[in-house]
């Protein structure tokens, strides 16, 4: 299902955020694809156009946990400083086992609820063992839903073995605990007592007899006290964890796909919008993050390459170096480049010699080498090439030593390289697009560095506001 | 070099890819290689072009000087009944635990038993041995979970050793850790020349070191070539665009007057990456370890692309430590396994 069902105009953010029956934005994808950033910007977002906003982030990076001012654990939402406007943004991280403390807290007498504190096994499986860092978030985001103190809650979805764990990991736990394996360790007898169940008797005996072999016998015990101390809980967990995935399904949730524009990052994605399909969790669309656009679109890598190659061996000498360095990095060099007359006087013929150290050749026009004799075209790799060409601080001569034809065949192959990534990136999306026309789809364009302060929040998220990609046309 | 080699790194930074290339790598000359997977995700599959894996060590590669990669997906809960159909001859009983829903229990809820099956059944593959006593594999690829959860998930043995304090869970869990503990063992962290995956490989380093696991090599993955170094750019912004314009249209663009801005614009972008690459570079040097770098390869490695990357790893010496710690390895018999059968099953 999705909000916007027939549109192909792309997804709208914005309209998704302003509106007052969107409770909650669940923003999910494989890792790496800035599921947290993308949380966070919304938050921002929402927040300045007028919302009071919660956002909820499992595991957000240092600087971006630091820049809204939740880099501390405390598990309860923080006021966001400096967003503009009437609304308000808080924020927090979740600490899960804090979350399962209070959760067990919550719902069951002090006496009882330490015991079960105290439990060596509680305190494994509370401090993040398979499973439980999905469902103390989905734990966590029912008690905010539950609070009523937010008109939007954002959230960010835990860095899982799939990014579907935290669909499955609630239920799992949730059928673990109200289940016959948990009844069968309290009390073996209960299951098998009755006539007619002797077989399944001796059965249980040889398993529990197995189990205290296979784990240990003071283990079984921890288990055992455990689950006796939990007993009085297991309905709540139950009841809890079908309320939130529910939750999840009404009408006031909004999910959202965070995918890069990668094959790997849109096949997890593709899978997602199925599942999500398959339970009936309402879709509003895919963010798909850091794409690469071009202001010079209508010049091809082709005819760029082929320019640069015009111009390559007009009054430059070390131009072998530069193709060295430049490693033809995606094959985009199209054979018939080499076709290209060259329009101009070719008087420093290349030269096949991979050695950046060019003394002995012939001085170029207009150029003067550079007095340490480093290579002075851009390409090289080498860290301590790059450092002096800063470090020292030899603007003029820089400029100096590079001619503009040299310049204009770089800035020219850059281009290239950049149109090769723009189609590349086009085509996996339309592989998508293609599978899931239904799904709209914003566009986020590469930001050259990390996010992590509100400014570069409000520029991804004003990025996420204007990216809508018609699904039949595509952008440019 | 160690025998086991664990892959991790922060999602999307290719851990998958580099864990292949490295076994690709490793399987020079007639050396065997087992590339591993822990969670379900069927990568290396879908990186070799091959079916889904079963439960089952297959052939999945061979490398040019005739060394074989054999892949494997370890299953979890079919590793655990394999473990209670070894130590227990549990065929019924297994399957009756399964109906009751223990083995799900013991592989998604249990603290940490999933992760003692799959490290122990990569830590059997390590010590394998044939009937001559030779290691089965010259050394096993292990593609692991990723950096912030990679020291919980090798150190979970400690914690259930913890827990189950005797019997052959207790038992199975210090043997796994004498071997992830060694200098067998080796994980390398997979990053890219970006801030938030340097952070956390610096974060996770710290981590392993602190629960004295044996960190091997970064892997600095997907770098791409600089086209172009910070001199140019400055010239570019620093008003030659009018030459600039010429001399596209001297290459013969046309229209070039409204490209320059564009291109110039490009550029900066680039220059700033570059920048930021080698702010990233100079923090990973402060990590004091050795490196690795392979190339970006753009969209959907082919497996001619693995080649080429493994061709780079060993370019940057990880084969030849292969072939180093290959003279040493067959025929070592130090470590008997604790089961004292012939060397199979789960840590045994």
């Amino acid at each position: 299902m999705t909000l916007d069902a027939g549109d192909v105009s792309g997804l709208d953010t914005d309209a998704l955020l302003d509106d007052p029956g969107i409770r909650i934005v669940v923003c999910c994808g494989s890792g790496g694809v800035g599921k947290t950033t993308t949380a966070a910007a919304l938050g921002v977002r929402a927040a300045e156009r007028g919302r009071r906003v919660v956002v909820l982030t499992i595991d957000p990076a240092r600087r971006l946990a630091q820049s809204m001012g939740i880099d501390r654990l405390d598990n309860v939402p923080r006021r966001v400083d400096g967003i503009d406007g009437q609304g308000e943004l808080h924020a927090m991280m979740l600490d899960m086992k804090r979350t399962f403390d209070e959760t067990v807290e919550a719902h069951t007498d002090a006496e009882r609820a330490r015991a079960i504190l105290e439990n060596p096994f509680y305190q494994s499986l509370s401090a993040g063992f398979a499973g439980t860092q999905e469902y103390m978030a989905m734990e966590k985001l029912g008690q905010l839903r539950a609070r009523d103190e937010w008109d939007l809650i954002v959230v960010d979805t835990p860095p899982s073995r799939s990014a579907l764990d935290f669909l499955d990991a609630p239920k799992r736990l949730g059928s673990f605990l109200d289940g016959k394996f948990i009844r069968l360790l309290i009390a073996p007898a209960k299951i098998g007592g009755r006539a007619g169940m002797k077989f399944l008797n001796v059965g249980m005996s040889m398993m529990t007899g197995t189990l205290g072999k296979l784990l240990g016998g003071q283990f079984l015990r921890d288990v055992q006290t455990f689950v006796t101390a939990m007993d009085s809980m297991f309905g709540g967990f139950r009841t809890r964890a079908d309320a939130t995935y529910q939750l999840l399904q009404a009408p006031g949730t909004a999910f959202l796909v965070v995918a890069t524009p990668e094959r790997d990052a849109l096949r997890e994605a593709a899978y997602f919008v199925e599942r999500l399909a398959a339970e009936k969790m309402p879709l509003a669309g895919l963010v798909l993050n850091r794409v690469h656009g071009s202001g010079a679109a209508r010049l091809s890598a082709e005819r760029a390459l082929a320019a640069a190659e015009n111009l390559d061996g007009v009054g430059i000498v070390d131009q072998t170096a530069g193709k060295a360095g430049l490693g033809d990095p995606a094959g985009l060099t199209s054979p018939e480049t080499a076709d290209v007359p060259e329009p101009l006087e070719d008087r420093a013929s290349p030269e096949p010699s991979l050695s950046p150290e060019h003394g002995d050749a012939p001085p170029p026009r207009g150029r003067t080498p550079r007095a340490d004799g480093s290579p002075d075209a851009g390409p090289q790799q080498d860290d301590e090439e790059d450092t002096d060409s800063t470090s020292t601080g030899e603007a003029a001569p820089a400029a100096e030593v590079l001619s503009v034809e040299e310049l204009t065949a770089g800035l020219l192959r850059l281009h290239a390289e950049r149109m090769q990534v723009v189609a590349r990136e086009r085509d996996t999306r339309d592989r998508f697009t293609a599978l899931h026309p239904e799904v709209p789809v914003t566009e986020v364009a590469a930001l050259p560095g990390d996010v992590h302060d509100l400014a570069g929040l409000r520029a991804v998220a004003e990025r996420l506001a204007t990216g809508a990609v018609s699904s039949t046309t595509g952008a440019a | 070099m160690s025998r086991f080699q664990v892959v991790s790194g922060k999602g999307g930074t290719g851990k998958t890819t580099v864990a292949a290339a490295l076994a690709l790598a490793l399987a020079t000359e007639g050396r065997r290689t087992l590339l591993v997977e822990v969670e379900g995700r069927q990568g290396i599959a879908q990186l070799f072009g091959a079916e889904a894996l079963p439960y089952e060590e297959r052939r999945i590669a061979v490398s040019p000087g005739g060394g074989e990669v054999h892949a494997l997906a370890i299953d979890a809960e079919q590793a655990l009944l394999d473990y209670l159909q070894m130590f227990y001859k549990l065929g019924s009983a297994g399957r009756a635990l399964k109906k009751l829903g223990a083995i799900d229990f013991a592989t998604t809820v249990a603290p940490g038993v999933r992760d003692v099956l799959l490290t122990g059944k990569a830590c059997e593959a390590v010590r394998r041995k044939d009937r001559q006593g030779r290691f089965v594999y010259d050394h096993v690829v292990m593609d692991a979970p990723p950096t912030g959860r990679i020291t919980r998930f090798l150190n979970v043995n400690d914690e259930v050793a913890g827990l189950a304090r005797i019997g052959p869970i207790h038992n199975q869990a210090q043997a796994v850790m004498r071997v992830l503990k060694s200098p067998e063992t080796a994980v390398h962290l997979v990053t890219l020349l970006e801030e938030m995956p340097v952070q956390e490989t610096a974060d996770g380093i710290a981590e392993l070191r602190a629960a004295d696991l044996p960190v091997g090599r970064i892997v600095v993955n997907m770098v791409r070539p600089h086209l172009l170094d910070e001199g140019a750019l400055r010239t570019a912004s620093g008003g030659r665009r009018k030459e600039i314009a010429k001399a596209l249209t001297r290459a013969g663009v046309t229209g070039s007057a409204g490209l320059v801005r564009p291109l110039v614009e490009q550029a900066s972008e680039h220059a700033q990456r570059v920048e930021l690459e080698r702010a990233q570079r100079a923090v990973l040097a402060g990590l004091g370890l050795p490196t690795a770098e392979l190339p970006l390869v753009g969209e959907g490695v082919s497996l001619s692309a693995l080649h080429d990357l493994a061709e780079e790893f060993r370019k940057q010496g990880v084969g030849d430590e292969a072939a180093d710690a290959a003279g040493e390895g067959p025929g070592d018999a130090r470590r008997p396994g604790p089961g004292g059968g012939p060397g199979r099953g789960v840590g045994s």
